[in-house]
């Protein structure tokens, strides 16, 4: 019942919100007027009470300690770099370099390499629900909800004394400068200046610490209203090399991690709040 | 002379060689990138390993030395084919259709999905389209400030066909030389922004 009147107050809020998108479109006053009335979109939508996102961390939970794979045993005595089962503060140090595996690790990554060496569970069927949809739920992107959750005011910490965490911390930096696709992008073309937009989008500045960055990492995982689904980094990267016309890039691979390792060098010291929610 | 010249090829090949600090080596770069694009299909490859415009572009952080920027527009502009006519000038109204749409060449995309120029993601053009990105200028009015000259119209037929022909490691696609857009196209959003009835000019 709770469940259900917060799903309620979500779509009362998204038919509220396609409203004021509708009124600030073509033909309605000037661009700053269109640009509050999506700043107020956003603020409407910023509600923790009415975030479905928080569906996700409750299922996230339950699936930490539920018995799975051929051990038959939960994940909580997976080591997510604070020791084993630890995962207050867990996320804000995370991409990370893991002795065990001798590579560095962001928490998706990190988490199949637990399911597999803890549970001796069958990842493929995991991977193949890594981004939910209205046929399935994701247990990616509940577990990332629930664990990202539990870093809930703290900061990001990159971490860069390791050899391989500094190796992934440069490639990440050439990765987003790196032009290819059809259309000659890199991530450096939309994300390279401050203050530029997509259409009416504005676009965070990854070229330099700072606020954009803070403000960008510090809310992913996020609720997509639009996608009625929580959605990880690993998505948010998937669709931004679909939009450069880039081939698929591949889940849980060493680049996606280095770029994430970029992203949260930039938003060093950025507040984390999350599951937030967005469009 | 032909020794300098030699000298000077020789010293343009060699970066890849010489790392700077902190730089990854290329083959831990190749690493990473393959398992980027693991099961990307053999139609992908020229995405994944741009040319070499593209690679000095990405090296040098879109700053290239201003013997690179010669010879990258050099490069460039000898990709560039004309309309056999001559001709450059389409209809502006299917121009504004290109320039309004952003589909086609996702990977959610199918093959024969419509390809737009998707000019507005980044410009302003018409006035009366208020969704315009800024990452590129504005080109409010192009042809009326260019007083509709042929010559300017044929020199921006060039700008979209390949960009790099003008300004090397500009931020822009090479719409024409990746054969993203036909000539057609091409010719269509040449007319958008000169005749003097499209919107871009009013």
């Amino acid at each position: 019942m709770r469940q259900t009147r917060r799903r309620m107050t979500v779509f009362a809020v998204a038919a509220a919100v396609s409203a004021v998108v509708m009124v600030a479109g073509p033909g309605f006053a000037q661009q700053d007027d269109a640009e509050k009335e999506i700043e107020r979109y956003r603020a409407m939508i910023n509600d923790p009470m009415a975030n479905p996102g928080y569906l996700s961390v409750d299922r996230g939970e339950a699936l930490w300690s539920q018995k799975r794979g051929a051990k038959n045993v939960s994940l909580e005595t997976c080591d997510l770099g604070e020791g084993p089962g630890k995962i207050d503060g867990a996320f804000a140090k995370l991409p990370r370099y893991f002795k065990d595996a001798d590579k560095v690790m962001d928490l998706e990554q990190r988490l199949l390499h637990c399911m597999k060496s803890i549970q001796e569970l069958d990842t493929a069927d995991v991977v193949k629900r890594r981004f939910g949809n209205p046929s399935f739920t994701s247990d990616m992107q509940d577990l990332v909800a629930f664990i990202a959750n539990k870093s809930n005011g703290m900061k990001y910490q990159p971490q860069t004394s390791h050899p391989k965490e500094q190796e992934m911390l440069a490639v990440g930096t050439e990765l987003f400068y790196r032009r290819g696709g059809s259309q000659d992008f890199a991530c450096s073309t939309c994300h390279g200046e401050s203050g530029k937009r997509i259409r009416l989008q504005g676009l965070p500045d990854f070229s330099k610490p700072g606020k954009d960055a803070k403000e960008t990492m510090g809310s992913w995982p996020t609720y997509r209203v639009s996608q009625s689904q929580t959605r990880t980094m690993q998505h948010r990267l998937w669709d931004c090399y679909r939009q450069m016309r880039h081939p698929i890039p591949e889940y849980g691979s060493d680049g996606i991690t280095a770029l994430t390792a970029y992203m949260v060098k930039m938003a060093e010291g950025g507040e984390i709040q999350v599951p937030s929610i967005k469009r | 002379m032909k020794k300098i010249l030699i000298a000077a090829f020789v010293v343009a090949a060699t970066p890849v060689l010489a790392q700077q600090a902190g730089k990854p080596s290329a083959a831990v770069m190749d690493a990473y990138v393959k398992g980027l694009w693991s099961k990307a299909g053999p139609e992908w490859d020229s995405s994944i390993n741009p040319d070499e415009t593209m690679r000095l572009c990405s090296q040098t952080r879109n700053a290239p030395s201003a013997a690179d920027f010669e010879k990258i527009v050099a490069r460039e502009k000898a990709t560039i084919v004309f309309p056999a006519d001559g001709n450059v000038m389409g209809d502006w109204k299917k121009g504004e259709t290109v320039a309004q749409r952003g589909t086609g060449g996702q990977f959610t995309d199918k093959p024969d999905t419509y390809r737009g120029g998707n000019c507005y993601a980044c410009h302003q053009l018409a006035a009366k389209e208020v969704s315009y990105g800024t990452l590129g200028p504005s080109l409010q009015g192009y042809g009326k400030a260019r007083k509709f000259s042929k010559d300017e119209a044929k020199a921006t037929f060039a700008k979209i066909f390949n960009p790099q022909s003008v300004l090397a490691c500009s931020q822009m696609p090479r719409f024409g030389h990746s054969k993203f857009l036909t000539e057609q196209q091409i010719k269509d959003v040449v007319a958008y922004l000169f005749d003097p009835e499209s919107p871009v000019n009013k």
